[in-house]
C-alpha cells in the first residue's frame, strides 16, 4: 500500500508541474540506493536535503568544535576561538588531501546578497587566522551561505547569536 | 469493506496533495490603497463565462486594479462585444469606458474569446480582439486583453502579460524557482533544489534567468534557459559567486566575487570566459545593476563604513555615493525609464522600500512594512514588486511608485522571496 502511495504521490508531483517550462530538478547523490525520479521509491526520499548535507563531507579533527561564533556587525574572531583554530589548523597540516571548507553565516537581518558579502567576511576571517597558523590557501576555501541557512530560526538575540558564525567543513 | 474504506481515504489523500500542490503557487491580491487619477472603467462578465475553466473578467479587474492606473465598477450585468452599451447609464455610473466580450468553446476545444472596449464619454467604439486559445491559454488571453485595455486608456504599455520570477521555500526547506505570470499566477517549476536559490535576474530577451544556487554547498551562479529547462554555469570560481546582473544589451553579466579575497564587482561576457575585476577596494562591493543605457553601473559598497549605493561608469572609473540619508541602503534597482531607482534603507530597526527620484535626489519610504527586500521595476517602470514580511510570512507585492496602491501576491503554504521582474515580451505588439 505504501508503494502504491508513493507512485501516486508521484504522479501527483509530476501532474502539478505539467508546463512549457521544463522542471529542471537538480540531480543530488542518493547514497539509500533509492533513485528519486522512478516511482518504486519511498516518500521519504523525495526529500534529499539530509542526502545532500551528508554528501561528501568529512569528518574534522575528533572533540573539536567546528562553530566560531561573531559578536554583532563585527568579522573578527575572538579569542576563545584561538584554540579550536590551532586544533583544526593542526589537522589540516597533517594531511595534504584535507581540504577545509570555511562557511561564513549572517543573522537574518537586512538584504541576502548583502549578507552574502558579510557572511563571505566571517568565514575569510576564518581563512586568514588558519593561514597565520601555515595553512596553504590550496587546502581551504573560504564561501559564504549570507542569512540563507541559520542555524536556529528564531527572530531574537539568543537566535542571532546562533546564527552569525563560520563553520568548518571538511571534504 | 475494510480494503475500500481504506482506498477510499489513500484517494482523498492524494486529493489533498494535489491541492496542497496546486495552490502553493496561488496568489490573493489585495489592494490596500487609494489613488487619485484613476481611469474608471466599467466591466461586464463575458457572455457565456460561467463553466469556464478561468473568468476573465476577473482576472482583468484584478490586472487593472493592481496597477493602480485604473478603479473598476462591476456592471454585474452581461454585455458581449456585439451590443451597443447604454453609455447613458454608464455615464451616471462614473465609467469612462466599459469592456464587453463573449466566451465561447470549440468543437476543437479551444476557447474563442472576444471583447470589445467603449470609450463612455465619447460613444466611441475603442476597437475589438479575438483571441482563439487553449484552456491553458486562457489566463494569458486575459493578460492581453489588460494590455490592451491599458494601453487604449491611458496610452502607456501594460505589463500584464510580462512574467516575475521568484523563489519559494517550503515548510520542508525545499526551495523551487518559479516563473510565473505578472499576477503571481499560473506559476510553473524552473528548478528544485534542497539548497538555497537567491538572486534570480532576467536577461533583458526574457528568455534566460541567471541566478545564485547553493546546490554544490557554496554560492555559484547559473544561467538556465526557460523554455528547454538546460542550464550551465556562469561563474563557478574558488570562493562566492552571486549577484549576477545584465547589461541592457545581454553581452554581459556583472557578478560579485571573491575569488581574490573580499566581496569585488567582476564583468563576465554572458557566455563565459575570464571575468574582468570592475572594483578594487578593500571593502564590499555588491549588488550592481546597469543604467538603463548601459553606461553606467550602481552597486552596494561599505566602503565609506556603513553600505550604501554608489554609481560608476560600466568600463570602470571614479564612483560616486548615490544614497546620503541612513546608514543601511542597498539592493538599488533602476526604472526602466531612467527616472528611478527603488532599494531598501534601514530606518530604525525596519527595513523599508523606498524609491529615489534620481534627477533630484529626493527620496521618500514607500511601504508599512518593515522587512522590504529585492525590489525590481516592471518593464513600464510603473510599478514595483518586491519581497517582505506579513503576518509572519514572507510575501511578495506589487506598489506603485507612489506606494498608494499596493497588491500582495502571497500564496500559502511556503515563504516567497527573491523577485525579479521580467522584460516585455518580444512576441508582443
Amino acid at each position: 500500500m505504501k508503494k502504491l502511495l508513493s507512485i501516486l504521490f508521484f504522479a501527483a508531483i509530476i501532474s502539478g508541474c505539467s508546463s512549457n517550462v521544463k522542471l529542471n530538478d537538480v540531480p543530488v547523490e542518493d547514497r539509500s540506493g533509492a533513485n528519486p525520479s522512478t516511482a518504486a521509491s519511498s516518500v521519504s526520499s523525495l526529500d534529499a536535503r539530509g542526502i545532500g548535507s551528508l554528501n561528501g563531507i568529512k569528518p574534522g579533527p575528533a572533540g573539536v568544535a567546528n562553530v566560531i561564533y561573531f559578536d554583532y556587525d563585527s568579522y573578527s574572531i575572538k579569542p576563545e576561538f584561538q584554540s579550536v583554530l590551532e586544533a583544526h589548523a593542526r589537522f589540516i597540516k597533517a594531511d595534504g588531501t584535507r581540504r577545509a571548507n570555511i562557511e561564513g553565516h549572517t543573522d537574518e537581518r537586512g538584504g541576502s546578497e548583502y549578507n552574502l558579502a558579510l557572511g563571505q567576511k566571517r568565514a575569510e576571517a576564518v581563512r586568514r587566522a588558519l593561514n597565520a597558523l601555515g595553512v596553504t590557501d590550496g587546502q581551504m576555501e573560504a564561501v559564504s551561505y549570507g542569512k540563507e541557512k541559520p542555524a536556529m530560526t528564531g527572530s531574537d538575540e539568543a537566535s542571532f547569536s546562533k546564527n552569525r558564525r563560520s563553520e568548518i567543513t571538511y571534504r | 469493506m475494510l480494503n475500500k474504506r481504506f482506498f477510499l481515504q489513500i484517494l482523498s489523500g492524494i486529493f489533498l496533495l494535489l491541492i496542497a500542490h496546486v495552490s502553493h503557487a496561488q496568489f490573493r491580491v489585495e489592494v490596500s490603497g487609494v489613488g487619485l487619477t484613476q481611469v474608471p472603467i466599467a466591466i461586464a462578465p463575458l457572455r457565456g463565462e460561467e463553466g469556464v475553466p478561468q473568468k476573465i473578467s476577473a482576472i482583468v479587474q484584478a490586472d487593472l486594479e493592481r496597477s493602480g492606473q485604473f478603479k473598476v465598477l462591476a456592471t454585474g450585468k452581461v454585455m458581449d462585444e456585439t451590443e451597443r452599451p447604454d453609455v447613458g447609464d454608464l455615464r451616471q455610473k462614473g465609467a469612462d469606458g466599459v469592456l464587453t466580450g463573449s466566451i465561447s468553446r470549440m468543437s476543437d476545444g479551444r476557447y474563442d474569446v472576444r471583447i470589445r472596449l467603449w470609450d463612455v464619454v465619447r460613444n466611441q467604439d475603442l476597437g475589438a480582439m479575438s483571441y482563439l486559445v487553449v484552456a491553458a491559454d486562457l489566463r494569458l488571453a486575459s493578460h492581453q486583453i489588460s494590455d490592451l485595455v491599458y494601453l487604449k486608456l491611458t496610452g502607456d504599455k501594460g505589463v500584464f502579460s510580462t512574467r516575475i520570477a521568484y523563489v519559494t521555500k517550503s515548510s520542508s526547506g525545499r526551495y523551487n524557482l518559479w516563473v510565473a505570470d505578472s499576477d503571481g499566477e499560473n506559476a510553473q517549476s524552473a528548478l528544485a533544489s534542497p539548497e538555497p536559490i537567491i538572486s534570480p535576474s532576467w536577461a533583458p530577451n526574457g528568455t534566460q534567468l541567471a541566478y545564485v544556487s547553493f546546490e554544490s554547498r557554496k554560492p555559484v551562479v547559473y544561467v538556465h534557459d526557460v523554455a528547454s529547462g538546460k542550464r550551465r554555469l556562469l561563474a563557478n570560481f574558488k570562493g562566492s559567486n552571486s549577484a549576477p546582473s545584465w547589461s541592457p544589451d545581454g553581452r554581459t553579466v556583472a557578478v560579485t566575487l571573491s575569488r581574490d579575497g573580499g566581496s569585488q564587482l567582476f564583468l563576465l561576457d554572458s557566455q563565459g570566459g575570464e571575468p574582468r575585476r570592475l572594483t578594487q577596494s578593500v571593502a564590499i562591493d555588491t549588488e550592481t545593476v546597469f543604467s538603463p543605457d548601459g553606461t553606467a553601473i550602481y552597486f552596494v559598497s561599505d566602503r565609506g563604513g556603513s553600505p550604501q549605493i554608489y554609481r560608476m561608469p560600466a568600463m570602470g572609473g571614479p564612483a560616486n555615493r548615490v544614497t546620503f540619508t541612513g546608514n543601511y541602503n542597498i539592493s538599488p534597482a533602476l526604472s526602466p525609464d531612467g527616472r528611478w531607482m527603488a532599494y531598501i534603507s534601514r530606518i530604525g530597526n525596519a527595513y523599508k522600500l523606498h524609491v529615489m527620484d534620481i534627477a533630484s535626489g529626493n527620496a521618500s519610504a514607500i511601504t508599512d512594512t518593515t522587512a522590504d527586500e529585492r525590489p525590481s521595476f516592471a518593464p513600464n517602470s510603473r510599478l514595483i514588486v518586491f519581497a517582505t514580511r506579513q503576518e509572519g510570512r514572507e510575501a511578495l507585492m506589487t506598489t506603485t511608485l507612489d506606494g498608494r496602491i499596493k497588491a500582495r501576491l502571497a500564496g500559502q503554504g511556503g515563504d516567497i522571496r527573491e523577485p525579479n521582474w521580467g522584460p516585455f515580451s518580444k512576441a508582443q505588439p
